[in-house]
């Protein structure tokens, strides 16, 4: 089996990779190790509407919300709203990822890729020092793909990069270990999805609850690595904050996941390899955020790639473009938000109250996170000292 | 842990009859041994809408993965009969997305008042004085007792709780039909017609199946009976099926499973104990569909449990209302379907070619699955023989 | 060596991410496997979020 590009990972980010050079005419494989494209879900399933927009025409079909705004909650229990669609703010779509990251391997289908589900990499080819495709097992059968190129979309438990000597390990500190109820209760405000900060209620993160429709919701919470004091305590917590904020809920599911909370890998390619998505620490370290991030980066990759095999040079040099337009700007912002994530993960529980008290009095419809962050530190110049080198 | 009523297993039998108890004021837990519900998905998804609005008067749309007109019957000589929307019989209609079908299942059972424990298997039943008392579980590799008046099986085709309480519901390899099916992509889907394709030698007692799913998507899938199966034939056949039907097809995901296609069951119910579903084989032998006639199992479980529980008497004597309701609404078809499946296994390629070319001469496009059969019988007297006390 | 209690590990792979050792662990279809190469640092242990992973003592 030969094709221009081999892709690991069905996921946003690989399926938008192999849509991108399918399109452009390339031969291209995408392999799943799972049986089923989307299962288990890992994730809270929010995205920002705009985001979701420039990337792929929506389909009412895999979108479980539509949101008109956020509420955000400091410890204590004071609230303010942000990002309201009356007022003009941006908002965002709470999807069902089953069927939306399905729908996108089927339009990397559509356009010519080749999915190949149930079929794991287990390790890269090499040839004179050159990596020519990857060794894989589908069934218990072991086989070889070859392409002079690999894209690795292949998540939090990313192998390509190490396999191809990128160090993706993450510390502790820069991970984020989640746990999430899907959860039945008439409390549920469906139009808001609310965001729950304070050291005890989640140590390093935050607990939501993200809307899907008819009285259901995501209810989730992460903890940071570092500040994950036993065994379990996502789940734990989890539990606690069942009680405390939806007492009469019904869990219906759960699925548990881990967020790369990182800063940018310093290089996201070497010869022959490219990374994207969270294989490549692409999620948003303030928010968790990786869906439409790493498709972006997907469509990037496809794009430097089918450009790369054109011109018959697939060394690190002819993929630099990918991670140059990586950088500017997505890159950068999250390298910010690691700084900010860093700052925010040392603040006290009354630090945090103060924050959110002194906001109460702003006109917070209209704001979305970097508007929010900017009011912060005008109102909060003192308190949030740490921050002023870091650039909006 | 104490309760009126454990439901093993959520999918759609589990989840009627936990809400139809829940209703009737019972206290309610349902256990589900994934930790997500609907995944993953074991089947062809469709059901006839009619019987479908019966149970659910609101359908969610985002449930219905597409809508079809009607069905198309393939000889194996080729020959096409086409059958209208609403005589074609009980698995034309909707082509559901089970993932979320399943989930708002269980999410409705919830709001009704049970509850649910996800990633809890059942290991065993609890016996008190020799009486059936509740189940032992795993919950998160924990060991967990529930107490309850009454268990309700809905543990799917590998049923267990039938077997603890000394009901036989071991299948002989004749009366299972062994599947698997690709999800497929492809231009030449067509969205407005179920096919089903007949022949000993593309499947051996059994038939391939292709429903679509909306944008140029379809289950593409095979059932063979188990007494004609060797090991991995029927992935072996359905891929050889996929690359001669759709050369361009894609596949992307793929499941498997095995479907009853026993004949009716002489008891579903034991001392505390009540089947629903698959784990009462109260599938139909014929096409294989269960979903609706456990819909309809559940229901009636949930509610004669709550009666008996009120009448203080859940013996098999105090359970026997839900074998009399549920034989009296599905056992007929069942048997029937029994006959007409057993019949259909003897015959040989030429037979389904003499017995369904005739037909493309007359107007079925308004027939019914018996009107079919009927007119087949006038048409094959000689041939349907053995079948005549069936289709008086 | 680690042990991995299959019975409640839900499969997120996050664990493999910290792991120092890149082949020591892998996430199979819905199960871990932990190889020889483990070193028992337990670095894994408190990613976990349902606390699947244990080292044995």
């Amino acid at each position: 089996m030969k094709y221009d590009v081999l892709v690991v990972g069905a996921g946003p980010a690989g399926s938008m990779a192999a849509k991108t050079l399918a399109e452009a005419g390339l031969s291209v494989v995408m392999l799943e190790k799972r049986q089923e494209i989307g299962d288990p879900v890992r994730c809270a399933e929010a995205v920002s509407k705009r985001g979701l927009k420039d990337l792929v025409e929506v389909d009412p079909r895999w979108i479980a919300a539509d949101l008109k705004g956020s509420r955000v909650f400091s410890p204590d229990g004071a609230s303010i709203v942000l990002s309201e669609e009356q007022s003009g703010g941006k908002t965002g779509y709470v999807l069902e990822r089953k069927i939306f990251d399905r729908t996108l391997a089927m339009e990397a289908a559509c356009a010519g890729a080749e999915v190949m589900v149930k079929t794991r990499a287990q390790g890269l080819l090499k040839r004179d020092g050159k990596i020519c495709g990857v060794s894989a097992i589908r069934s218990g059968d072991t086989f070889q793909i070859e392409a002079p190129l690999v894209i690795g979309a292949d998540g939090i438990e990313s192998k390509v990069g190490r396999w191809a000597g990128i160090d993706t390990t993450l510390k502790p500190k820069d991970i984020s270990t989640c746990a999430q109820f899907l959860v039945k209760d008439e409390s549920i405000d469906s139009n808001y999805c609310e965001f729950y900060f304070g050291n005890k209620i989640a140590p390093g993160a935050y607990a939501w609850i993200f809307p899907k429709g008819e009285k259901v919701a995501n209810v989730g919470l992460g903890v940071l690595g570092s500040r994950s004091s036993g065994i379990g305590e996502p789940l734990r917590l989890l539990q606690e904050f069942m009680k405390s904020h939806l007492p009469k809920g019904k869990v219906v599911e759960m699925d548990v996941g881990g967020v790369p909370v990182a800063p940018q890998l310093e290089a996201m390619t070497t010869d022959g390899v490219m990374l994207v998505g969270d294989a490549a620490h692409q999620s948003d370290p303030l928010t968790g955020g990786g869906i439409i991030t790493g498709m972006t980066a997907g469509v990037i990759a496809g794009e430097v790639a089918a450009d790369a095999i054109s011109r018959g040079d697939v060394k690190r040099a002819s993929l630099r473009d990918y991670e140059d337009r990586w950088k500017e700007p997505n890159g950068n912002k999250l390298q910010r938000h690691y700084d900010l994530k860093e700052f925010f993960i040392g603040l006290t529980d009354e630090d945090l109250n103060n924050l959110l008290h002194s906001l109460t009095n702003e006109d917070t419809v209209k704001m979305d996170l970097r508007d929010m962050l900017k009011s912060l530190l005008k109102l909060n110049p003192k308190l949030l000292w740490g921050l002023r080198h870091v650039i909006f | 842990m104490r309760c009126d009523v454990v439901v093993v297993g959520a999918g759609p039998g589990g989840s009627m009859a936990a809400k139809a108890a829940a209703m009737a004021g019972l206290d309610v837990i349902m256990l589900e041994k994934r930790q997500e519900i609907g995944d993953p998905v074991r089947c062809a998804e469709g059901v006839s809408k009619a019987s479908l609005k019966e149970f659910l008067p609101s359908i969610d749309p985002r449930w219905i993965a597409a809508d079809v007109k009607g069905a198309k019957l393939y000889a194996p000589d080729g020959t096409c009969l086409t059958m209208s929307e609403d005589k074609a019989g009980a698995e034309v209609g909707y082509v559901l997305e089970r993932k979320v079908f399943d989930r708002s299942l269980a999410a409705e059972a919830a709001k009704s008042g049970a509850r649910i424990m996800v990633k809890t298997r059942a290991t065993g039943l609890l016996f008190k004085d020799g009486k059936i008392c509740g189940v032992k579980t795993i919950r998160f590799g924990e060991a967990l007792d529930i107490e309850s008046h009454i268990v309700i099986g809905a543990d799917g085709v590998e049923s267990k709780v039938g077997r603890w309480a000394g009901i036989d519901t071991t299948l002989k390899p004749k009366d299972i039909s062994t599947c698997a099916q690709f999800l497929v992509e492809d231009k030449s889907i067509d969205s407005n017609y179920c096919e089903f394709y007949f022949g000993n030698r593309i499947a051996p007692g059994g038939y391939i199946w292709v429903f679509p799913k909306g944008d140029n998507l379809a289950n593409v899938g095979i059932g063979i009976v188990g007494s004609k199966s060797e090991p991995g034939l029927p992935t072996k056949l359905i891929t050889n099926f996929v690359q001669e039907r759709f050369p361009k097809g894609k596949a992307v995901e793929m499941v498997v499973g095995g479907d009853p296609v026993a004949g009716v069951m002489e008891t579903t119910t034991a001392d505390g104990v009540m089947l629903v579903g698959d784990a009462a084989h109260h599938t139909d032998a014929l096409t294989g569909g269960g979903i609706l006639n456990a819909m309809r199992a559940g229901v009636i479980a949930g509610e004669v449990a709550a009666k008996a529980i009120a009448a203080g008497d859940v013996t098999k004597a105090g359970l026997k209302e839900y074998e009399d309701r549920w034989r009296a609404a599905i056992s007929r078809n069942l048997e029937r379907s029994y006959e007409y499946k057993e019949f259909l296994l003897k015959l040989t390629d030429e037979d389904l070619n003499k017995l369904l070319g005739p037909l493309a001469a007359e107007d079925i496009s308004k027939m019914d699955l018996r009107g079919m059969i009927r007119l087949m019988f006038k048409l094959n007297p000689k041939l349907l023989w053995e079948l005549r006390q069936l289709v008086v | 060596m680690l042990d991995a209690n299959r019975y409640k590990c839900c499969y997120c792979g996050a664990y493999v991410s910290v792991c120092p050792t890149c082949s020591s662990m892998e996430l199979m279809e819905t199960w871990i496997e932990v190889s020889q190469g483990c070193k028992d640092c337990s670095v894994c242990t408190k990613i976990c979020p349902v606390g699947a992973l244990e080292a044995e003592v």
